[in-house]
């Protein structure tokens, strides 16, 4: 069988996404997008336009924000709180995947 | 189709109320939420959880797969003949659906099938699939297969599982946590509707010498106390491939040695740094020769390693 090859597209800041491509593909209300953006979990790449568009690097927080809207109920600064600590637990995960790969590295050197 | 049990998923009575089945719900939706969850299998659970929940708390949809009866979980069913008098546009085949899809276009007394299919443009809908790679794939760029069983409207509007099989071509560059968007590769949409897109989520395997941050490599770098003394002259490898390092005399332990450009490729042009960290490695055994010679090195310098522990033992024995 012919497998088809499909390209795919980065998303990093330097792709841009307009406010409302944001909110259709996070599912999220304008209203809980602006209290995103008020405690700083997202940022338009010029926050004093007139209408926001953001760096395609906020998709994935985006969409996790509109998955716990939709399936916690959370409301905007409940929303604000769980991204921030999800944020931190990635982080923390990434260290930990780090000092894995490094405690691996002893072990077969052993 | 298979049965599946709402009321045992969450974990409440057949003649729970609805307040009850919400609650059921909170509960084990904080449980499981896969953004939340670090559960094995906490993805899945929490996806039965929602698709219960999405049935049970709607008094149409409960109605209607209470009228299914007990089937056993897990075993394939096809609802009681009289659903088609009772839900207009049943669908004639029940066959590659999903409980789920079923109850989900079930609203106002009939299926909405016929209704999407009229006129009702439905967009498809998004997913995403973690994708692992290793570090060379990184570096190089490579073709993932994607095997994937989606939701999607059939002719009539409605749901049915329907396999996507296609690669996807991951530029070099990607990092760990790196998101990828692969367009209109999600389910499909419905009289015009948009077709969902997948995203691919990249996971860096953990490799057995290299350490990534960002796109930045480090590596530790054995010495020998005298390699580490004289300088000298390695092979070094890095995912790249082997590169020559000059070693500078009088490396200590833990000095960073970079090799500028030779970390992961950005996606847009450059590429981080690769970090050899120096470790000072002793043989697990020195001969008598070898023993000697270190006695003539500790008689003829004055080194002193731990200078720095001087002021803090002068405090400590005045304050005794």
């Amino acid at each position: 069988m012919r497998v088809e090859l499909t390209e795919v597209q980065w998303l990093n800041p330097q792709q841009e996404l307009s406010l409302y491509e944001l909110l259709r593909i996070s599912g999220l209300t304008e209203s809980d997008l602006r209290y995103l953006v008020e405690f700083d979990v997202l940022t338009p790449i010029d926050p004093l336009a007139s209408t926001w568009s953001f760096g395609a690097d906020c998709l994935p927080m985006a969409r996790t924000a509109g998955r716990l809207q939709r399936d916690l109920d959370l409301d905007g600064p409940g929303l604000a709180v769980a991204l921030t600590l999800i944020e931190r637990v990635q982080e923390l995960e990434t260290r930990l995947r780090e000092l894995d790969a490094r405690r691996l590295r002893e072990y077969l050197s052993d | 189709m298979r049965y599946k049990d709402y009321y045992e998923i969450l974990g409440v009575p057949r003649t729970a109320g609805a307040e009850e089945i919400k609650h059921a719900y909170r509960r084990l939706a904080r449980k499981y939420h896969p953004d939340v969850s670090k559960e094995t299998g906490a993805a899945e659970k929490f996806k039965d959880v929602a698709e219960a929940y999405q049935t049970l708390k709607d008094a149409e949809k409960r109605a209607a797969f209470d009228q299914l009866g007990q089937p056993r979980s897990g075993e394939q069913f096809r609802p009681p003949p009289d659903w088609q008098a009772r839900y207009r546009d049943t669908p004639s085949s029940f066959d590659d659906m999903d409980l789920a899809d079923l109850f989900a276009g079930l609203q106002g007394g009939r299926f909405r099938a016929g209704q999407a299919s009229a006129n009702m443009a439905i967009d498809g809908q998004d997913y995403e699939v973690s994708v692992p790679i290793s570090l060379a794939d990184a570096y190089h760029g490579t073709q993932v297969n994607l095997d994937l069983k989606l939701p999607e409207y059939d002719a009539h509007g409605v749901l049915r599982r329907t396999p996507h099989t296609f690669a996807a071509r991951i530029p070099k560059g990607a990092s760990d946590g790196q998101r990828l968007r692969v367009p209109g590769k999600g389910g499909k949409g419905l009289n015009g509707g948009r077709d969902g897109d997948l995203y691919l989520n990249i996971n860096l395997q953990p490799h057995h010498l290299f350490r990534v941050t960002g796109h930045d490599v480090y590596l530790d770098l054995p010495l020998a106390p005298w390699e580490a003394a004289l300088g000298t002259s390695i092979e070094l490898p890095t995912p790249d491939g082997p590169v020559r390092l000059k070693i500078p005399p009088g490396s200590s332990s833990g000095r960073q040695l970079r090799l500028p450009g030779r970390g992961l490729p950005r996606p847009h042009g450059d590429a981080g740094d690769l970090f050899a960290i120096v470790q000072i490695v002793m043989p697990a055994a020195l001969n008598h020769h070898q023993r000697e010679l270190f006695k003539q090195l500790d008689a003829s310098s004055e080194f002193n390693p731990r200078a720095h522990y001087q002021q803090e033992m002068g405090h400590a024995s005045r304050a005794h």
